[in-house]
């Protein structure tokens, strides 16, 4: 028990490294599309956190852009990207993933930040403080798993 | 107008106000200062701006009661520092005895200046903004010493000699010896910079208009600075908005005064080129 407290505290320290099991921001396999096939973690998401991703300024704050009927209590809801409502019909699982993780590799240029991502930026910061980022690579925007929840979420988003 | 229409009138406001927004903005409000300075708050856009027809002042962007700040120079909660930036135009410093006074008389002979800034300064051989002026007059002049690039004395000054210039049209030159630093400007305004890999172009060319969160994104124009944002309770200097646009993307800003932000500015000025001069304005 104390041994896997100590690697699961180790697993933290070291930068970009991936939890057993976990496929590493780096790691992770497009398609052509831009939709990732294979689950981030392998453990199904859990869509109440996905919701809390979403409506949360300090993770995902995915209402600053989007609006959500599933969310109305959750106040201002952004219009920069499209409405959520029926997203879990417009795209499968597997594209959501990769929409999520990277946009870009779905829309060449879309101004939707990438939430699974560690390098590849001009001028990163070290979150918003302004200054200069201290590790080459970055924590990404949302952990694996809160990707896989966010996932899960947006998949219960039906058109009626 | 006849009882009728008055009634039908009234009626149609009340339904407006019961349907409108409370973060949406009357954008065909007119913006007329202290019912005399008539501001240009929507005009062509510039030649040289490729992907805009129509360019539209923050004003036009912020809510009636915001808008309402500006129009009255006794609610303008910018013009307290411009009285404090009054005493010091006509204040002695620095070692050859002089204030701003002694070789400008008033402040309204800065008339025009606002409006062409940044500009070429041919002894310096460099593109100087307003600040960088201001900052060469003291030291130069009157051997007095710089103010911090963005201190309150420094934009409360700028607030006083924008003034002089309300409801005249931006009109920044972009060619001749400026042009590089121009090129410079529009390249920085178009990268995505930080972890959220975001633009000035991002924002404020593909999505004003739009609501981020709560805010409404306007074109993002610098024909009103400096700006007194309710938000901080204080004149901002363009560079400092600059600053916290680079942080709120996750990345490393330039510094206030830096060569990258004199660029930008040069850039962002030229993209208002034909709406007013409307410093010191008031925004959220």
């Amino acid at each position: 028990m104390r041994l896997a407290l100590g690697m699961a505290a180790m697993s933290v320290l070291v930068a970009g490294a991936a939890p057993a099991g976990e496929i590493a921001p780096k790691d992770v396999v497009y398609d052509e599309y831009g939709a990732v096939e294979t689950s981030l973690t392998g453990v199904p998401g859990d869509p109440a956190n996905g919701a809390a991703v979403l409506a949360n300024r300090g993770t995902g704050n995915c209402v600053a852009c989007h609006a959500s009927t599933a969310l109305a209590d959750v106040p201002f809801h952004g219009e920069v990207g499209p409405m959520l409502d029926g997203a879990g019909s417009r795209w499968s699982e597997a594209e959501l993933r990769g929409l999520i993780a990277n946009a870009k590799m779905t829309f060449d240029g879309t101004i939707m930040p990438a939430f699974y991502k560690t390098s590849g930026y001009i001028r990163p910061g070290n979150a918003f403080t302004g200054k200069a980022a201290e590790t080459p690579e970055l924590p990404p925007l949302l952990t694996a798993q809160e990707v896989e929840d966010v996932v899960a979420f947006l998949m219960t988003l039906k058109d009626e | 107008m006849t009882r009728a229409n008055k009634t039908k009138g009234l009626v149609a406001a009340a339904i407006a106000a019961l349907v409108a927004l409370p973060v949406v903005a009357d954008e065909n409000a007119k913006l007329i200062v202290n019912d005399e300075i008539e501001m240009i708050t929507e005009a062509p856009a510039p030649d040289h701006m490729e992907n805009m027809t129509i360019i539209r002042s923050g004003w036009t962007f912020r809510t009636k009661e915001t808008q309402a700040l500006q129009m009255d120079d006794f609610e303008n909660p910018g013009m307290p520092a411009v009285d404090a930036a009054m005493d010091a135009w006509n204040t002695v410093e620095g070692t050859a005895g002089k204030a701003c006074a002694t070789c400008h008389e008033g402040p309204e002979s800065m008339k025009g200046v606002r409006a062409v800034y940044p500009k070429w300064n041919e002894a310096a051989g460099e593109v100087r903004t307003l600040t960088m002026q201001i900052n060469d007059c003291r030291t130069t002049n009157m051997g007095a010493e710089e103010w911090k690039y963005i201190a309150p004395e420094m934009v409360a000054m700028e607030a006083l000699i924008s003034m002089q210039s309300r409801g005249m049209p931006v009109n920044v030159a972009i060619d001749g010896p400026v042009q590089a630093t121009w090129e410079q400007g529009k390249e920085l305004y178009y990268t995505r910079f930080g972890q959220l890999e975001l633009s000035c172009a991002n924002c404020h060319e593909d999505n004003y208009d739009n609501l981020i969160r709560a805010d409404h994104l306007s074109q993002g124009h610098i024909n009103g600075f400096p700006v007194y944002r309710l938000k901080n309770t204080r004149l901002n200097a363009v560079h400092d908005r600059f600053r916290g646009c680079i942080r709120d993307t996750r990345g490393e800003t330039f510094s206030v005064g830096s060569p990258e932000f004199v660029a930008l500015e040069l850039y962002v000025a030229s993209r208002g080129n034909g709406l007013s001069v409307e410093g010191p304005s008031v925004r959220n």
